[in-house]
């Protein structure tokens, strides 16, 4: 199969259901999507596809036809993204292993919702942060939407 | 990078290993220092002046911070300590975990194991402590654990930074021929009256043939410009960018991947297994057995996790019954009749509790749970293995470095000395990390491939069926009033002691361990004066294993005590708050008083609520630090909705406030996803719950506003990363009382009453 990651082509050969997460890690050695639960539980491994996020480690790599964006791809150059640099002014990780999908998650969150409200945030960031980093991380995303700090 | 691969290359377990090299000028801090690690793995131009400071001839600053980073900020506060002392700023520095190596013990770890109240400093409980320090260094436990890092650092690592800066300053002198005392040390370089300056890169050469100093004086807190006042943590880029950093990141050249399949009752063995069904799957490679102190298992070796994990179900192993009660119910009548018999052990105590509440006439009873917890850290237990040449290789993110390497010798009949260890960062540890099981299973495992490296990662479900648990207990708490206030009480608590639990799996030979206080802990210790009290520990014997999770038995005793004192005010009809502070008047007990009040005008405590609208108090005093908690809930809806939590934490000294907040805040959130929702139960021997959809935690949405304040009233300094969990569950239960008149008594409450969790 052919995957398109971060812009570059990479042709796999892999299982038929083959979770995306793996062919990523073990694979192709791109490290940041992380395995938290393998169920589509936790949002560890989201992955954007198209710009929309998506839990890897339930998603087969042969089913995808779009563009995946790791964290590894999101900043421009060396240019981070706007949501990376505000989760470093709000120094929202602690152990940081959920980050890379909350950052991606976020991402698209604020594509779709330019203006979220707190109930938009709290609706739409739902992956699972053991070390309870999200009173920062809430006002990590409103400053990565401009609505304050 | 190029250090850590020296790491990896060369071993520091062993006592016997000599600081090697012409550079060997560490300075020590006590009688019979541990040598120096560092001088094996400079690189060129590099000079180390004790084990936690390396400076370049390129005027690279490194600072060991040997703890976990776990996600509690300590390798920012630790670098911090030796940077405010060195007098460099921390945009000069990189903070490095550095080699496994007894130079790092943690005494204070030890220290808190002994059998005493933190306030209670008598001759015996002070030379108790002492004697547990020197077995921590005696048995090099570099451990990440009972939030000790900053105990245990305070002094050490800000001597180190100063004895460094003393010889950078005396080589200074030397060069330019004046007196030391003319000359000053600012951000990285010495200066000379004059307006020359000498940067610590052109000194370091010099400095490092210097005798270190004999002893060191170090600042006064005024003169801090950076403890005290809150940093930028010093790992942030790597964690916004994905950087491969943890365990689970490892990639080695011709690296294979497995995964583990245990028996899911403790202790049993396999009856059966479909090796070749496993061995079908593709991508899996080999099945391999193991035996360990522990568990009994496999290994099923692949090309790829996944396909590991497909093998690992294609297996399909059958096991042998539990030896233990196989379910919940049978589990809870063998700790209620544990209960019913003789204790096992008092601890603290006063006066004749059972006598004055035979004699009391206001008397309330109550009994008390609380379930087994898993850590359900986020990331799964994983270890990379390499054995080659009667050598092991360990990568992986541990709390406990030193027990990870000691524990997988034994099992490889191998010396602790032919372990390397690379820590590598943790996706979480909560205690969890502590173990050295991933580690033995992966060595194991690796004896197994022919010399090839292994990944073993572990799925979510065998993490969460293979923890050691926080452990289930059972309290009967009776207590008697008199004139409206608490007289006497009687706290007995059927628990499994943990120290045996964890001794049986790293050193059997040490046997059971003795009184474990974690049966009590937050009970027989708390800042309250009794005319009578009395802590009776039963312990509960079973197969399952029991460990540290996050404030270890405070967590299950704050919950049990600060609940009984909140039933015991209301049934004397005084206020809860009132209550606490008449039972603090000993002036040891100082720091609770005012954090109480601290967090009592905080949440504005004692206005009128509407009807549904409730407050709960608690207080715990757990690893030196002093907790206050307020938890506002509003029932009105029929559902529990948690309004908001305040907290006020004395910890004695702040290092780093921001940090030290967040810390309490994490750990608040912690406690609050097991008071909720969280239990570990049994059924035909197994742990029923399988991943994050029976075995969740709180999300953004259900996580209320949290407010931290923090005090310094407390004498001496006490941790960070646990203190702020066990208060909070007995908080919300107090509220969710104030609220509807409903006492909850066993955890989680979610069995009892719904929760909104937006
Ligand atoms: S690992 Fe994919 S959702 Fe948890
Ligand atoms: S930062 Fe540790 S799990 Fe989110």
């Amino acid at each position: 199969m052919e995957l398109l990651v971060n812009g570059n082509t990479h042709v796999v050969d892999a299982p038929e259901e083959m979770p995306l997460l793996w062919v990523l890690r073990d694979m192709l050695d791109i490290k940041g999507p992380k395995f938290g639960c393998g169920v589509g539980a936790c949002g560890a491994c989201t992955v954007l596809i198209d710009g929309e996020p998506v839990r890897s480690c339930v998603t087969a790599a042969a089913d995808i036809s779009g563009a995946v964006t790791t964290i590894e791809g999101l900043p421009d150059g060396e240019r981070l993204h706007k949501v990376q640099e505000a989760w470093i002014k709000h120094e929202v990780p602690q152990c940081g292993y959920c980050q890379a999908g909350q950052i991606l998650t976020a991402v698209a969150f604020l594509e779709r919702t330019p203006n979220p409200s707190d109930r938009d945030i709290d609706m739409a960031m739902d992956n699972l942060c053991r070390c309870g980093s999200y009173p920062r991380l809430r006002a990590a995303i409103k400053t990565a939407a401009g609505l304050e700090g | 990078m190029g250090r850590i691969a020296k790491y990896t290359r060369r071993g520091f377990l062993g006592l016997g290993i000599a600081a090697a090299g012409g550079l060997a000028v560490g300075y020590y801090y006590y009688q019979k220092p541990y040598p120096n690690p560092l001088p094996d793995t400079l690189e060129d131009g590099e000079f180390t002046f004790n084990p936690y400071v390396i400076i370049g001839l390129d005027n690279r600053i490194t600072i060991i911070t040997p703890r976990a980073e776990m996600g509690q900020g300590n390798h920012t506060t630790l670098a911090a300590l030796v940077a405010e002392e060195l007098e460099v700023d921390m945009d000069q520095i990189t903070a490095e975990h550095g080699p496994a190596a007894p130079a790092y013990y943690n005494s204070a770890m030890m220290r808190d194991g002994a059998p005493f109240a933190f306030f209670e400093d008598g001759l015996v409980a002070e030379t108790v402590r002492g004697a547990m320090g020197v077995v921590g260094k005696f048995l090099a436990l570099q451990v990440t654990g009972g939030s000790t890092a900053m105990v245990d650092a305070y002094d050490k690592m800000r001597e180190a930074g100063a004895a460094a800066r003393m010889v950078l300053l005396e080589a200074a002198a030397a060069r330019w021929g004046v007196p030391v005392e003319n000359l000053k040390a600012a951000r990285g370089a010495v200066l000379h009256p004059n307006g020359e300056q000498l940067s610590y890169g052109a000194l370091v050469a010099e400095a490092a043939l210097l005798k270190p100093p004999g002893s060191v004086v170090l600042k006064d807190p005024s003169e801090w410009r950076i403890l005290g006042k809150s940093q930028q943590r010093v790992e942030l880029l790597e964690k916004v960018t994905g950087a491969p950093i943890y365990g689970i990141d490892v990639e080695l050249p011709d690296m294979l991947h497995a995964t583990v399949s245990m028996a899911p009752r403790f202790g049993a063995k396999a009856l059966s297994a479909d090796t070749a069904a496993a061995l079908a799957t593709p991508g899996v490679l080999n099945v391999v057995e193991f035996v360990t102190n522990t568990e009994v298992g496999f290994g099923i070796v692949a090309s790829n996790t996944w396909a590991a994990f497909e093998g690992a179900r294609a297996l399909n192993p059958t096991w042998e019954a539990a030896s233990y009660p196989g379910d919940t119910a049978g589990l809870t009548a063998l700790f209620d009749t544990t209960l019913a018999g003789e204790e096992t052990f008092t601890m603290g105590g006063e006066g004749d509790a059972p006598g004055a509440l035979d004699a009391a006439s206001d008397r309330i009873e109550a009994r008390y749970s609380v379930p087994f917890l898993a850590h359900t850290t986020m990331e799964p237990m994983n270890a990379t293995a390499q054995f080659r040449d009667g050598k092991l290789k360990l990568w992986l993110g541990t709390q406990a470095p030193g027990l990870a390497a000691s524990a997988s010798a034994a099992l490889l009949g191998i010396e602790a000395a032919d372990v390397e260890v690379e820590t590598l960062r943790l996706g979480g540890g909560f205690g969890r990390r502590v173990e050295a099981d991933a580690a033995v299973y992966a060595a194991a495992i690796a004896a197994q491939t022919g010399g090839k490296p292994v990944k073993v990662t572990w799925s979510r479900e065998t993490d969460i069926q293979h923890d050691a648990y926080r452990p289930m207990a059972v309290a009967q708490m009776r207590g008697a009033l008199k004139d409206g206030l608490p007289e006497a009480l009687d706290m007995r608590v059927a628990a499994a002691s943990i120290n045996k639990s964890f001794l049986g799996r790293v050193f059997p030979s040490l046997g059971g361990g003795g009184a474990d206080r974690s049966i009590l802990d937050g009970g027989f210790d708390q800042p309250f004066s009794w005319p009578h009290a009395r802590f009776a520990a039963h312990q509960v014997d079973t197969a399952i294993p029991v460990g540290f999770w996050r404030s270890v038995g405070n967590s299950v005793n704050g919950f049990f005590y600060e609940s009984f004192l909140d039933e015991l005010a209301h049934a004397g009809g005084i206020d809860p708050l009132e209550m606490r502070l008449k039972m603090m008047q000993d002036p040891r007990h100082a720091p609770a008083r005012e954090a109480l009040k601290a967090v009592a005008r905080m949440a504005g405590w004692g206005a009128a609520l509407p009807e549904g609208v409730g407050q709960g108090i608690s207080h715990v005093l757990s690893f030196g630090t002093w907790v206050a908690e307020v938890v506002q809930v509003d029932m009105r809806s029929g559902k529990v909705k948690i309004d908001k939590i305040w907290a006020v934490a004395d910890p004695g000294l702040v290092l780093d406030p921001a940090n030290l907040k967040d810390q309490v805040s994490s750990a608040i959130i912690y406690g609050l996803s097991a008071a909720i929702g969280q239990e570990i139960t049994f059924a035909d021997g197994r742990v029923m719950q399988e991943n994050f959809y029976d075995y969740d935690a709180l999300r953004m949405a259900g996580c209320p506003e949290i407010e931290v304040a923090l005090l310094e009233n407390s004498p001496r300094m006490g941790g960070g990363g646990e203190p702020g969990t066990p208060p909070v569950a007995a908080a919300l239960g107090n509220a969710i009382f104030a609220a509807s008149g409903q006492r909850l008594r066993d955890l989680p409450f979610g069995n009892s009453v719904e929760f909104d969790l937006g």
